[in-house]
């Protein structure tokens, strides 16, 4: 009797360990791990691993110190997106001359099951975006939602080959806190430059 | 042999305690149906998946919070949680016992699916709330029921609800509680509806739902209810926390 009741308990225990286990896995997953060095708003404190377009793994983090100008796009979109690039481009052109401390132009793809690093690389090339201020970055699903949530940005699936999405660019101090963001397509985008070059340029 | 027993019934009895928190789930036969921005040609389909009956409670987001510390009030990260984050209660681990029993609010998404994933669920999308959402008492859609529309709108009338108890309201056909009625509840994707600031502007779609003369396109004009929540979520960001928002938890 002893023995069977010992026997059911060891079953208990065993499945009480495989819950804990599942457990300690999601939480390790979670995306709230946070450094206690960074400022409270700083994108920094993401725990969240990233693609590059030269398939080199990266956080956030790995970009201290620099400005980071941000976009959400996908590359297979053929209505807003080339116009958002062209946006982040003529930024780019702007801010180029005027400014001495790094800016980094980051593309945070919003379909991370096509766009793969690759095709991230390709996209870059193609556009004439293969040089050093310029990344793109590819995330698992989940990793996307929650960036996007930062951003404030929406998006939806419509069809495998399209999405609707918000078109916003933010712009993220040295210490990784948004301090800017310019909203719709095509719009003036001086005070974009401006704020970049006021960070960039002291 | 009695002293090699202590220890098991200690785990034992600690497996329990866990066990406990956890809210029950019933299963929910997936299914196909048009949801409220839908045109004919989006139908979505859900898949069968798990639901929590009650929203999550006060006392199961404590527990949570005392396995968690970074989740306390004052330890949280501004990012993830705004200024709001659990204003109600009276310390990181203590709070009126008049609500013990109440959904939980003032949370953030982040800190809500930060919670399911520690009990081994997620986020339900919002096809998959909506779609249990649509069910009354009797059937799986109601939508077409002004009384049920009604009732859910008196509902959202209603000050303070968020400080009633789960699990009082009646139980619709799936055997769920509360989805009307407390609380508004978070969805995994609630960014997936595309109002901002300036819908008209800086978005190109979902306009035939919201923008002006152009939501006589949405499909399902007597759902005014329907119609509030997704105007809600899209006004949301995600470290927001609010008095008449909480959350509950899915599993596949």
């Amino acid at each position: 009797m002893k023995n069977y009741i010992l026997l059911l308990l060891l079953l208990f225990v065993l499945f009480s360990c495989n819950n804990t286990a599942t457990d300690e896995t999601n939480t390790t997953n979670s995306a709230t791990e946070t450094a206690e060095e960074f400022d409270e708003m700083s994108i920094f404190q993401l725990p969240s691993t990233w693609k590059t377009q030269n398939n080199e793994t990266i956080e956030f983090k790995d970009f201290q110190g620099e400005v980071l100008v941000v976009v959400m796009i996908y590359t297979s979109c053929k209505a807003a997106c080339p116009r958002l690039v062209a946006d982040m481009r003529n930024i780019e052109t702007k801010v180029k001359s005027e400014v001495n401390q790094p800016v980094k132009y980051i593309l945070v793809s919003i379909d991370p099951e096509t766009d793969t690093p690759e095709r991230l690389k390709a996209f870059a090339i193609k556009n004439q975006m293969d040089t050093e201020q310029w990344v793109f970055l590819q995330g698992s699903d989940e990793n996307t939602r929650e960036f996007a949530n930062i951003l404030a940005v929406k998006y939806k699936e419509i069809s495998p080959i399209d999405f609707s999405h918000s078109n916003i660019i933010s712009v993220f101090n040295q210490q990784g806190v948004l301090v800017h963001q310019q909203e719709g397509l095509g719009v003036d985008n001086k005070a974009t430059v401006d704020k970049i070059i006021e960070l960039a340029a002291p | 042999m009695k002293f090699n027993v202590l220890p098991l019934i200690f785990i034992l009895l600690s497996n329990i305690a866990i066990a406990q928190q956890s809210t029950k789930t019933v299963t929910i036969k997936g299914g196909k149906y048009i949801p409220l921005y839908g045109t004919d040609s989006s139908i979505v389909t859900v898949k069968d998946f798990h639901m929590d009956i009650h929203p999550v409670t006060h006392q199961q987001y404590l527990d949570f919070v005392i396995a968690n510390p970074k989740w306390k009030k004052t330890k949280v990260t501004r990012l993830f949680a705004d200024k709001s984050y659990l204003m109600d209660w009276t310390s990181d681990t203590t709070f009126s016992n008049t609500i013990s029993n109440s959904p939980v609010n003032t949370v953030s998404w982040y800190a809500a699916k930060a919670y399911c994933e520690y009990v081994g669920k997620r986020l339900p999308t919002v096809d998959e709330w909506e779609y249990v959402a649509m069910a009354d008492e009797t059937k799986k859609d109601a939508r077409v029921d002004s009384l049920y529309n009604q009732k859910i709108l008196s509902s959202y009338e209603t000050p303070k609800t968020y400080l009633k108890q789960v699990g009082k309201t009646n139980k619709n056909i799936w055997g769920v509680y509360d989805l009307h009625g407390l609380v508004w509840e978070w969805t995994l994707d609630f960014n997936s509806i595309l109002i901002s600031g300036e819908s008209r502007k800086d978005v190109d779609t979902d306009r035939n739902l919201f923008c002006a003369g152009g939501a006589v396109g949405a499909k399902d004009l007597m759902n005014y209810a329907a119609f509030m929540r997704y105007a809600f979520r899209g006004s949301l960001k995600a470290n927001f926390c609010i008095k008449n928002l909480g959350f509950r938890c899915v599993k596949d």
